[in-house]
């Protein structure tokens, strides 16, 4: 197996005792994000990429060097990985100072450079000042920065995040997005960083795999991953709530269009041949493939797919306003998410009954 | 004041921590970090002495180290005396008996450090030694005192194990402990009691000391959560 241009790759499969069966890459400069519900395993392959646990069967290989590999009986070392590691509670050693947590992943380099590099590291993470402080005499946000300074000290070769913004305060998260983003940047390092917060992965990472239950069920970029979950397993793990069933009816070659009956309503997506006419059908669509307008005010873009709804229930949720809509012919409601700026404009209110359209680009069968 | 005595059970419970310390260290260690089956009844073994009277264990330790034992004649060949009734049988069943006093504080420190540190530790490169000693042992220390502490003053005051093994044998197996015995058994009501005054301010003094010296350590080095 090679990683087929990619800096990292990993193939791990096995049944006892967690049941593992994931496939993911990434290429160096870009941040992979591992995205699944707790107990989808998600920890414990980033333990498997440090060498920290060994998986039954598989390969991980990292640039030019095979870190484990079942047939050929290799398994190296988390020290002989070299990899930079970021656990959730960081990890750091609490009888050292800071400066001596970022000493200790240094033995690699001379006696004389190590102070030197440490501090050095301790700058670039904004921590100049605190050298002396021990872990408990720093809060969440400089305790991360520390473990991330430790971890890159090394000259790792790659980066591994374990939920690293899980344990600190909202404001400090937006900072520390912003710290990473520009670190990855820097960095010309394949990073993993583990994460369930789905929001996060968007964010900050380059390409994302969904995991469940220990399965690979989708890798790709995030957006598009959101635009086209391949099953309704990865679609609900996005956070995708409008899920639905259909009936096949035609495709149309020349206008590009695929035909599905929905409830009462005749509904068209991009022309996707998988499914012959007459199949029953899953379909989807995100948030940000449904336009709204109250009725008699404002216009709705051109389409084919023009659905008729009545709110029934309305929710502020800090600046949106998540609203559950029934339409004819369906028993499941229509969920949107939408500013409350602008559900405030529209005058939506329960029992407002108006207009929405599905684009066609947005609208999905799994 | 019998001095001899009380010099021999300060060497006795030097002696004993100074060698039960490493083995309660890597014993300590691998109960806590490993899972095997059958390790619920290695630990009760290990900590079977607390428990049993000490003439059990004096009984067992005299008949298993005694001269018609194995061990026994072994050593008498090799070292050209017994085993029992000599300060070294005396060491030796001193070793056995505080193995749960040393080993269970070390087992239970080592086990309050996160796997989270010691897979920080391995990332950052330190193998096995290097993450005992800096980074194991310093969080593990207010137990490792503990362990100590507790195997000198329990050596200092052993009396039924002394008494079964080393017998009353003065400067080679009398303690402060069989001494006191000695005294109230003559009638020397005036020394025993300034022995058992002396073992007690002794014994006060060092528990004291060591649980200041290993609490502040124990304060300033908060564990993270698991």
């Amino acid at each position: 197996m090679s990683c087929h241009g990619a800096d990292f790759c990993l193939t791990v499969q096995q049944e006892a005792p967690i049941p593992l069966d994931a496939t993911f890459s990434c290429t160096g400069g870009q941040l992979l994000a591992l995205v699944g519900p707790s107990g989808s395993g998600k920890s414990t392959l980033l333990r498997m990429i440090a060498g920290l646990s060994r998986p039954a069967a598989g390969q991980i290989i990292c640039g030019d060097s095979r870190w484990y590999d079942q047939a050929q009986g290799i398994c190296l070392s988390p020290q002989e990985r070299h990899v930079g590691f970021v656990p959730q509670h960081y990890g750091l050693f609490p009888h050292m100072t800071a400066l001596g947590n970022v000493l200790a992943g240094l033995h690699h380099l001379p006696a004389e450079k190590r102070e030197p590099c440490a501090r050095e590291w301790l700058v670039r993470v904004h921590l100049a000042g605190l050298e002396q402080r021990r872990p408990a005499q720093l809060s969440g946000g400089q305790q991360q920065r520390v473990a991330l300074a430790r971890a890159l000290a090394r000259e790792p070769s790659m980066l591994l995040l374990d939920e690293p913004f899980a344990a600190v305060d909202r404001a400090t998260r937006e900072t520390l997005y912003v710290e990473l983003a520009e670190l990855k940047r820097e960095l010309a390092l394949p990073i993993i960083m583990v994460t369930h917060d789905l929001g996060e992965a968007l964010l900050l990472a380059d390409r994302m795999t969904l995991l469940s239950h220990g399965k690979t069920l989708q890798s790709g970029q995030p957006r598009e991953m959101l635009a086209r979950p391949v099953n309704e397993a990865a679609a609900r793990l996005l956070g995708i709530r409008n899920l639905f069933d259909g009936e096949l009816l035609r495709h149309d070659q020349q206008a590009g269009l695929t035909w599905f009956r929905s409830g009462e309503h005749l509904l068209a997506c991009e022309l996707d041949p998988r499914w012959s006419p007459g199949s029953r059908v899953r379909w989807m669509v995100p948030n940000s493939g449904i336009r709204l307008r109250a009725a008699g005010q404002g216009s709705l873009p051109e389409s084919h797919n023009r659905l008729h709804i009545t709110v029934t229930n309305l929710l502020p949720l800090g600046d949106e306003v998540r609203i559950t809509a029934s339409f004819a012919g369906q028993e499941l409601p229509l969920h949107l998410l939408v500013p409350f700026r602008l559900a405030q404009k529209l005058d939506l209110r329960v029992g407002s009954a108006t207009d929405v359209v599905l684009l066609e680009s947005a609208l999905c069968i799994l | 004041m019998d001095w001899p005595a009380l010099v021999l059970s300060l060497q006795l419970g030097g002696l004993t921590v100074l060698l039960l310390l490493p083995f309660a260290i890597i014993v300590g260690r691998w109960l806590a970090y490993r899972h095997f089956s059958g390790k619920s009844l290695l630990e009760a073994m290990l900590a079977l002495p607390l428990v049993l009277p000490p003439t059990v264990v004096g009984y067992y330790l005299l008949t298993g180290l005694g001269g018609s034992s194995l061990i026994g004649q072994w050593w008498e060949r090799f070292f050209g005396h017994p085993l029992v009734f000599h300060f070294s049988g005396l060491l030796l069943a001193s070793l056995i008996v505080n193995i749960p006093f040393a080993v269970q504080p070390i087992n239970r420190a080592f086990e309050t450090i996160p796997q989270e540190l010691r897979d920080a530790a391995a990332c950052c490169g330190m193998g096995f030694w290097r993450t005992l000693f800096t980074v194991e042992l310093p969080l593990a220390w207010p137990g490792v005192l503990t362990g100590m502490v507790l195997t000198f003053a329990h050596t200092l005051g052993e009396f039924g194990v002394v008494l079964m093994v080393g017998g009353n044998i003065p400067g080679e197996t009398r303690t402060v402990a069989i001494a006191i015995y000695d005294r109230v058994q003559a009638f020397d009501f005036n020394a025993a009691g300034n022995m058992s005054l002396l073992l007690l301010v002794l014994s006060l003094v060092v528990l004291a000391v060591a649980g200041g010296w290993a609490r502040p350590s124990g304060r300033r080095h908060v564990l993270p959560r698991r």
